[in-house]
């Protein structure tokens, strides 16, 4: 559907997108994350043609975006970080000048502005003007102008900043019902959201793509991070021979506290955390020795994604 | 195209703006009426739209500083960007409402060259003539006021900047007399353009080289020129200010004379400027 190829943006001396590559296939939710500054929304500003890029290619089912701009076009919807109204129009009649400017006419102009208008829930707005709506309506429009014209491919630079939880919610649920019928791509620094909608993630850091794939393989990625935190009444010592026998464990860490009580860290790289929970427990069950408590911690996208992009500044 | 004019014509509507520019100009032109046609008795409408183009360099600058400015402050050049439109159809698209705007209070006007025609002897073909060419020539100060735009996102420095240039452009004919019409004044007067020349196009185009390297190309020829014949540049400077007049081409018309090449001109000032209007939009593509 969307293919990037060695994308490079250089604003002067700085480089805001550096030899991105990247293909995105057609109908699912694709979250695009990054800090602040990653060159996420200059990479979506590219994506739609906004922006020119310093080198490389957009392809959005074949048509370059350069080259066959008006095309390429066609497919996409898009949503800049602040979404591009103008105050002094209702919603009505701004979506009526971006279906004509999508090349829409006649009856099939007005059934598509009737359908985005019941699929942002902008029925009660529609006829006010676009100065006098609130933040959560106003990035409705924006998404609704998106929607006009169908297009095949819908891209959203930070939909959900500046919402109240519930305009969130519902924005999120939004692009949910989109992704049934689209390809979304749509960026966001709020890990948790991408988490809750996304089904592929691409974090970007410093203009390079980090990591692309499923949540749940990204989590996978780091090796070792899963952890497994228990007390028991065995002391140090001993925790560290039975320790030393078992597999699946790459580290650990004990401190003895009160009541001669042990609190052990343990890391393991084994995806099937349970199961070495199982083992721990009927080793130290061998012993005679009991585990009070024990917590299996996965590890979060928060800290894949923390660790990438650190580790990316670390190399450099 | 068409969506951007529907657009901007409704835009135009819905504000005071195209009210505003109709009722001044009718009201000059009125009163220019008055005092020629009606007090003075004075049978050539042309010397009103004469004493009207002044009016131009203030209510031509107030149309168009918002015309791309707007867009750039409410940040909607994005939405302009990203619909499967080009900048030549937008740029086009915004030019043509101005010219619908510019358009209706002209055939209000068009009525009072006939109403005076049936109390006396008026020549109608000078007449029509003459308000073809007001057209051609607004049309073009509307180009200009349209890039001037373009390069800002500020509406008020758009409209200062473009009455300026405007009202530099109608004195430019009146100061040529006074400009030194030596050959050194010349090519010291034409130095310094090619100079602001560069400067222009380095703020563009963020390239030195390519800035100072047309800079000093220009001097140089110019030098050069100067050396083996300087009575080329004698009189030059004032020369080119009066051909560069767009006040003094329509002026022909007042006289009496429909001039082929003064339209030409317009034409290509206003097709010049639609072009620099793209490039300027483009541009902001490729900072």
């Amino acid at each position: 559907m969307i293919s990037v190829e060695h994308l490079t943006k250089c604003y002067g001396d700085f480089m805001a997108v550096n030899d991105l590559s990247f293909e995105i296939a057609e109908g699912h939710v694709y979250g695009f994350l990054g800090p602040n500054g990653a060159g996420k929304s200059t990479t979506m500003n590219i994506m739609t043609g906004c922006l020119s890029a310093t080198e490389g290619h957009v392809k959005i089912n074949g048509h370059d975006i350069f080259e066959e701009p008006e095309k390429a076009k066609k497919l996409i919807g898009y949503l800049p970080e602040q979404p591009p109204l103008y105050m002094n129009e209702t919603p009505l009649e701004y979506l009526k000048f971006v279906g004509e400017a999508k090349g829409l006419c006649g009856q099939e102009l007005k059934t598509e502005i009737k359908q985005v208008i019941e699929q942002t829930k902008l029925e009660g707005v529609q006829n006010r003007l676009i100065s006098k709506l609130s933040k959560g309506y106003k990035q409705r429009v924006g998404i609704a102008q998106a929607l006009l014209g169908n297009p095949k491919v819908i891209i959203l630079d930070e939909p959900t900043v500046g919402l109240d939880p519930i305009q969130i919610i519902e924005i999120r649920d939004l692009i949910k019902e989109l992704g049934k019928s689209h390809t979304v791509i749509f960026s966001s620094h709020i890990l948790s959201e991408v988490q809750a909608i996304c089904e592929k993630i691409l974090i970007i850091n410093k203009g390079r793509l980090v990591a692309f794939d499923e949540p749940q393989n990204l989590e996978k990625l780091m090796a070792g991070a899963n952890e497994i935190v228990f007390v028991t009444e065995a002391a140090a010592e001993e925790v560290g021979e039975i320790l030393n026998q078992m597999e699946d464990l790459t580290d650990w860490t004990t401190d003895t506290g009160e009541n001669a009580i042990t609190t052990v860290h343990v890391q393991t790289p084994h995806d099937d955390i349970h199961s070495v929970c199982r083992k721990l427990f009927f080793a130290f069950a061998a012993r005679e020795k009991a585990i009070l408590e024990m917590t299996a911690k996965k590890v979060s996208l928060e800290e894949v994604f923390i660790e990438l992009t650190e580790s990316e500044v670390e190399k450099e | 195209m068409i969506a951007v004019l529907k657009h901007e014509l409704s835009n135009y509507f819905h504000s005071f703006t195209a009210y505003v520019f109709g009722a001044f100009l009718l009201v000059f032109v009125g009163i220019g009426a008055m005092l020629y046609n009606i007090q003075s008795a004075v049978s050539n409408f042309e010397y009103v739209l004469n004493f009207v183009s002044l009016v131009l360099a203030i209510i031509v600058p107030i149309l168009t500083m918002r015309v791309i400015a707007e867009e750039r402050k409410q940040k909607t050049d994005q939405l302009l960007y990203s619909l499967p439109i080009t900048t030549s159809q937008v740029v086009i698209g915004k030019f043509a409402a101005l010219l619908v705007v510019y358009l209706i209070p002209l055939l209000l006007i068009c009525i009072y060259p006939y109403v005076f025609s049936q109390y006396g002897d008026v020549y109608l073909l000078t007449s029509y003539g003459s308000i073809l060419a007001f057209f051609v020539m607004g049309a073009a100060l509307m180009a200009v006021g349209m890039f001037i735009s373009s390069l800002t996102e500020n509406q008020g420095f758009a409209a200062g900047i473009g009455v300026s240039v405007i009202l530099l452009n109608y004195y430019s004919v009146s100061l040529a007399e006074y400009v030194s019409s030596t050959a050194m004044g010349s090519l010291i007067a034409l130095g310094v353009l090619a100079m602001l020349l560069g400067i222009v196009i380095i703020h563009l185009t963020h390239n030195e080289n390519l800035g100072w390297g047309i800079s000093l190309v220009l001097v140089l020829t110019m030098c050069v020129t100067y050396h083996f014949d300087s009575t080329k540049f004698e009189g030059l400077l004032p020369d080119i200010m009066t051909k560069l007049s767009l006040f003094e081409r329509f002026n022909t018309f007042v006289y009496g004379v429909f001039d082929l090449s003064a339209i030409t001109y317009f034409i290509t000032v206003i097709v010049f400027f639609l072009f620099l209007t793209v490039q300027s939009l483009e541009k902001r593509r490729y900072n």
